[in-house]
């Protein structure tokens, strides 16, 4: 048997750097704080690194050949009644060792790039105790054993999420983005925690062993029709979708992650592209066979969310200038490929490709998205702006920076034999095996993804030289060397025999690659970067007539189809004028209106019994002998009785 | 007579600062933090000798005749859920001593004898095992409040303590009728004339006037708990009072009322509690997210926390109500953790007046670059007030919620909105106080030695609530059971059999629709 219970470290470091620089980080200089914070890290790389090796070449598999889940780590945390406990612990399965790889790996990368990043600024040891505290709750999430376990956890995310949006506090916009990510993502919260509840009572247990084994209570209880002619199970996986739609800014809860992107941009490479935002995607796995063998509608309901999500953002995407929002709504648009693949997936082998796909491409999304973050802040960091027309012609200054921008854009926009090719290979594959319209969809979100990408890439590395106030350099080391160490992972990631490792029954398969959905994908990729080549590469007004010839849809693109003015106008008009003012005219009019009608009438007949008393408890005595004659009325009524 | 000695310690200790106020400011301070040491350390003693022996119900019972002829004992006694209302008492006297050390110059003897009288009447409320004299203790803890809020409070003082006053005492008077009623109800049927809460247990009397009667107490509890439409009088008082009594008036006197519901209201009457029970819980919603509401429209900082008192002990009534061991074991969590976390924040408020001189968050802003531990460490209460896991209020609302589905769905799902608008005025607090940009230049200290002892030892234990309530809920189960037991023996009178619902909340665990079914019929 392997031992696994040194896994309980790998949360605990990151626990114990954020109470340690939390408290006493200012006793030193704020370099120190960066350092201890990535050493730690780097530990912890490591730790998660022999644990994958040891799972998944040393330990020996379950009888039927399947990869075992186990519990490397569980305590009884609390004991609530006879029958009712909660429990903590570390879960090891195949998808929390991939997230625990991806978790540790990208959060190296952004701690060490962040000691060149934050340099100088104010609250750099804030930043990195912030830091340790979201790699602690993220960590916590993934190795989650129960429900409970992961709920807390998920909250815990919330907050340092908050914490680090809100980074530059003095800055409003800031302040407002990290509140609005906060309270979209708790109003998701709410459904996660109904869903919870309803989950657990009527199958009787918080505990994903159980919850997801071969004789699940899920499966067998909860079938009854509950409301809207859904079951119970389909109502609470539903409500703890909605859950996992506000942290992976699925549409229409997505309005947090653009304007999360006032964060530092390490903090966008770390949360708000390969970690965080994918926890949704991540719960809806872990609960994968409730939703597929006891709420397909459910399921169903996360395909058309994930596909809709998808196509929405990468439109969205084509419109902006903000290159840190082009690639918010990117992200936004692979995690609804994800989530879609999900969606179409069934259960074992060949059938599960989908969950295997969404998985994968979790996996490399993670590289090359955070690569791409990373390469932002790099080039914001030597140009001092965000918005892409403001660029041009960088790629003689910054050479690395360029090399493996290019890289990640090749790997989003599927290009073999790089990462992204792979994984989103097997998204459409699977989605071609289910619905004919919806891998359409999802082929024109990968021929959007690659024009949006190239036309980010040439918009900042090509197109005219803008005059810049300082030659713009390369950044440091600590900067670059993530830099290439990802773009390594981009390049490499998609070569790895991902269904042998993991898939939805945790039982090795091979999976090929199929011509018939390869060639067109590779064919729709490339057709978006030549667009996009074409119309970029030199100044040209090609895409302003584009723009102009679609008119309004172009417009509302651009203005992100109007959500944020929705949600105001339904904050801020109706809740505001229909509910938040007629409150306060009752509590004024009604509540306290009355009270001081009381009181008033007291005043006029204490103005008749003054002369007897003097003294400030006028009041008290009225009270006093109305009561005593109250008492007197009902005294005798109750005795009579 | 240790019971005994809890409450003279107060008392005498209160008189003895009076008198020595005369001659200084510090002696009252001292003898009050001595004699509050004394009293926690005296629980301490109990409570360890306590958990050694392992006795499961009353802990210790002291009683000795008062006024024979009229059946009134001088009866007290204490178990779980009093001792961990004590322990709080006493720490919250603790911090409320320390935080008036700098704020108090005026007559500090008699303040401090107002504070260790008003701690000794909430003792004696949560020891007191005779009705007659539990009303005593009532009454005890109000005149010093009205004191501490006129004479040291903010501008509108005056106002306020009168409406604190009249609110309370009309309907403490009103406790009173139904105390003399189950008195004559009691003695008439049995022909024993007694105010011992363990004899009148079980009185039997016709529904109607056991409803009467409980309204008569919930009159008296509703409104220091407190629930809307009766709520107009924290606000104002909460506001206007020193820091110290609002942290008294949030993290103790709402309290009472809550544990008045516990250990007497659902006793004594658990047909008319059953029959009360969906009202409770609607007042339980509605206070949630009305006190909520009205929260988030206040510009005045201490306001705005006061609000939030109301929404929180919407969660209280709401759990007692869904009558279920996990709801009230929450219940209990909430009670400790809404003093600890509202206690907090009014703190917070009174430190920012010290240095500011204004509570109006319009003005504030930015403050966070000034006082760095002051902003964390509000950040923290914030963050417990909007129910942050790890921090108390989070398990306590959990299991309310948990156990209030058992009772109505509809209800758990509009309490679960109150967590969203706990998020927003949370938010709001932060922000408007320690983020953004500076609206006025101020040249503030961060927190003094003192003021970093108090913050301090109140993160503490909000996170030793939150990692580990375990403690908490054992010592209270029994109390809490207890409460539960007469309801449960009255449903099942009503339905003619024991009432555990199918689930791992209760003993059985269902299989297929029947959980559906059974979730169906407690929808609306």
């Amino acid at each position: 048997m392997v031992d696994f219970s040194y896994t309980v470290w790998i949360l605990l470091i990151p626990l114990i750097m954020f109470v340690v620089v939390g408290l006493f980080g200012n006793r030193f200089k704020p370099l120190v704080s960066g350092i201890a914070g990535t050493a730690g890290l780097f530990v912890m790389w490591i730790l998660s690194l022999i644990t994958a090796y040891k799972y998944f070449f040393v330990l020996e598999k379950a009888a039927d050949g399947s990869f075992q889940k186990l519990l490397a780590f569980n305590m009884r945390w609390l004991n609530l009644t006879d029958t009712l406990h909660i429990d903590m612990g570390v879960l090891l399965d195949p998808i929390s060792i991939m997230m625990l790889i991806v978790i540790t790996t990208v959060s190296f990368m952004v701690h060490v790039y962040s000691i060149g990043y934050m340099d100088g600024e104010k609250g750099f040891m804030r930043f990195f105790a912030t830091l340790s505290l979201f790699s602690f709750s993220m960590l916590g999430l993934v190795v989650a054993t129960n429900l409970f376990q992961m709920y807390i956890f998920w909250e815990l995310v919330g907050v340092s999420s908050y914490l680090l949006i809100g980074f530059y506090y003095t800055r409003d916009s800031a302040v407002a983005a990290s509140k609005k990510a906060f309270i979209v993502t708790r109003f998701a919260d709410l459904g996660f925690l109904i869903g919870i509840l309803m989950l657990s009572f009527s199958t009787g247990t918080f505990d994903f062993l159980t919850l997801t084994g071969a004789n699940s209570p899920a499966f067998s209880s909860g079938t009854g029709i509950l409301f809207l002619g859904l079951s119970t199970m389909t109502w609470s996986m539903i409500f703890i979708f909605m859950g996992g739609a506000g942290k992976s800014a699925m549409f229409p809860l997505h309005i947090w992650l653009p304007d999360a992107m006032e964060g530092p941009t390490p903090v966008s490479a770390l949360i708000h592209a390969a970690t965080m935002v994918v926890a949704g995607v991540y719960l809806v796995a872990r609960l994968f066979p409730i939703y597929i063998f006891a709420a397909p509608v459910a399921l169903d309901v996360v395909m058309y969310v994930g596909a809709f999500s998808s196509i929405f953002a990468a439109i969205i995407a084509c419109t902006q200038f903000d290159i840190k929002r082009v690639l918010a709504y990117s992200t936004m648009s692979q995690i609804g490929m994800m989530m879609f693949a999900l969606g179409v997936s069934g259960y074992g082998g060949h059938e599960g490709l989908g969950y295997m796909a969404s998985m994968f491409h979790l996996f490399t999304h993670a590289f090359f998205k955070s690569l791409l973050f990373l390469g932002a802040g790099a080039i914001i960091h030597a140009v001092h702006t965000n918005v892409m027309n403001e660029m041009g012609g960088l790629r003689k200054y910054l050479p690395i920076t360029h090399a493996t921008f290019l890289i990640a854009c090749l790997a989003i926009a599927g290009i073999p034999p790089l990462s992204g090719f792979f994984s989103k290979d097997e998204i459409l594959a699977a989605g071609h095996d289910k619905s004919m319209l919806l891998y359409i969809v999802e082929s024109i979100v990968s021929g959007l993804t690659a024009f949006y990408m190239f036309r980010l890439y040439f918009s900042i590395f090509w197109g005219k030289e803008t005059h810049y106030h300082h030659t713009p350099h390369e950044a440091s080391k600590t900067m670059t060397i993530p830099l290439m160490l990802l773009a390594v992972g981009a390049l490499l990631a998609g070569l790895i025999p991902f269904s042998m490792f993991v898939s939805s029954d945790r039982m090795p398969f091979h999976s090929h690659i199929e011509m018939g959905i390869a060639i067109p994908a590779v064919l729709v990729g490339l057709i978006g970067i030549f667009t996009a080549m074409l119309f970029y590469r030199k100044e040209t007004s090609l895409p302003d007539k584009i723009y102009n010839a679609l008119g309004g849809f172009s417009k509302a693109a651009f203005h992100k189809f109007y959500i944020d003015e929705v949600y105001l106008f339904i904050t801020k008009k109706i809740i505001f004028n229909y509910i938040s003012r007629p409150i306060a005219w009752f509590d004024r009019h009604i509540v306290d209106g009355a009270m001081n009608g009381i009181a008033y009438v007291t005043n006029e007949t204490s103005e008749g019994i003054k002369r007897f008393q003097s003294g400030q408890l006028q009041h008290y005595a009225l009270v006093f002998v109305s009561g005593v004659i109250l008492f007197t009325l009902l005294f005798t009524y109750l005795l009579t009785n | 007579m240790i019971l005994l000695f809890l409450i003279l310690i107060l008392l005498a200790g209160g008189a003895l600062a009076w008198i020595t106020g005369k001659w200084s400011d510090l002696l009252p301070r001292v003898i009050s933090l001595v004699a509050l040491s004394l009293d926690l350390i005296l629980l301490i003693a109990i409570y360890n000798g306590q958990s050694a022996a392992g006795n499961n119900s009353w802990w210790i019972d002291y009683r000795v005749d008062w006024i024979p002829t009229f059946g009134i004992s001088l009866h007290l006694a204490i178990d779980g859920l009093s001792m961990l209302l004590l322990a709080l008492t006493m720490f919250i006297g603790l911090v409320s001593v320390l935080i008036s050390w700098k704020e108090i110059h005026e007559k500090t003897g008699f303040f401090h004898f107002n504070i260790l009288w008003i701690l000794s009447g909430i003792s004696g409320v949560f020891l007191s095992m005779d009705l007659f004299l539990f009303y005593f203790f009532w009454e005890l803890m109000l005149v010093p409040m009205y004191f501490l809020i006129s004479i040291w409070g903010h501008e509108n003082r005056i106002y306020a303590s009168y409406k604190f006053f009249i609110y309370t005492q009309a309907s403490g008077l009103l406790m009173f009728l139904s105390i003399i009623a189950l008195y004559f109800i009691h003695g008439r049927s049995t022909g024993i004339y007694t105010f011992d809460y363990i004899q009148l247990l079980g009185t039997t009397m016709a529904p109607t006037v056991a409803f009467i009667l409980m309204s008569g107490f919930l009159a008296a509890f509703l409104v220091k708990l407190p629930v809307v439409p009766f709520h107009n009088w924290l606000p104002d008082a909460h506001t206007e009072a020193p820091t110290a009594g609002s942290v008294i008036l949030a993290g103790l006197l709402l309290k009472t009322g809550a544990y008045g519901l516990i250990r007497f209201v659902l006793p004594l009457f658990p047909e008319a509690s059953v029959t009360f029970a969906p009202a409770g819980m609607i007042l339980g919603v509605i206070g949630i997210l009305y006190g909520a509401k009205l929260a988030f429209a206040q510009t005045d900082l201490k306001r705005l926390v006061a609000y939030t008192s109301v929404s929180h002990m919407g969660f209280v009534i709401l759990g007692v109500y869904a009558f279920n061991e996990i709801a009230m074991q929450g219940v209990v969590v909430q009670m400790i953790a809404h003093a600890l976390s509202t206690g907090a924040l009014f703190i917070l408020v009174g430190q920012l007046y010290e240095r500011i001189h204004t509570r109006d968050m319009d003005r504030m802003g930015g403050l966070w670059k000034q006082v760095p531990v002051m902003g964390a460490t509000g950040i923290i209460f914030a963050m417990a007030s909007l129910g942050l896991p790890g921090l108390g209020n989070f398990i306590a609302e959990f299991l309310i919620l948990a156990g209030t589905f058992q009772a109505s769905i509809l209800m758990t799902c509009l309490a679960c909105a109150g967590l969203v608008a706990a998020t927003i005025y949370s938010l709001r607090i932060v922000q408007k106080v320690f983020l953004g940009k500076e609206k006025t230049t101020w040249n503030i200290s961060d927190l003094s030695v003192r003021e970093k002892i108090i913050s301090a030892s109140l993160v503490i234990t909000l996170v030793y609530l939150g990692m580990l309530p375990q403690q908490v809920i054992d010592t209270a189960k029994p109390s809490v059971l207890k409460s539960l037991n007469s309801i449960e023996q009255t449903r099942s009178q009503n339905t003619g059999k024991p009432t555990g619902e199918a689930s791992i909340w209760c003993d059985e665990i269902n299989t297929d629709g029947a959980s559906a079914k059974y979730l169906k019929c407690k929808l609306w």
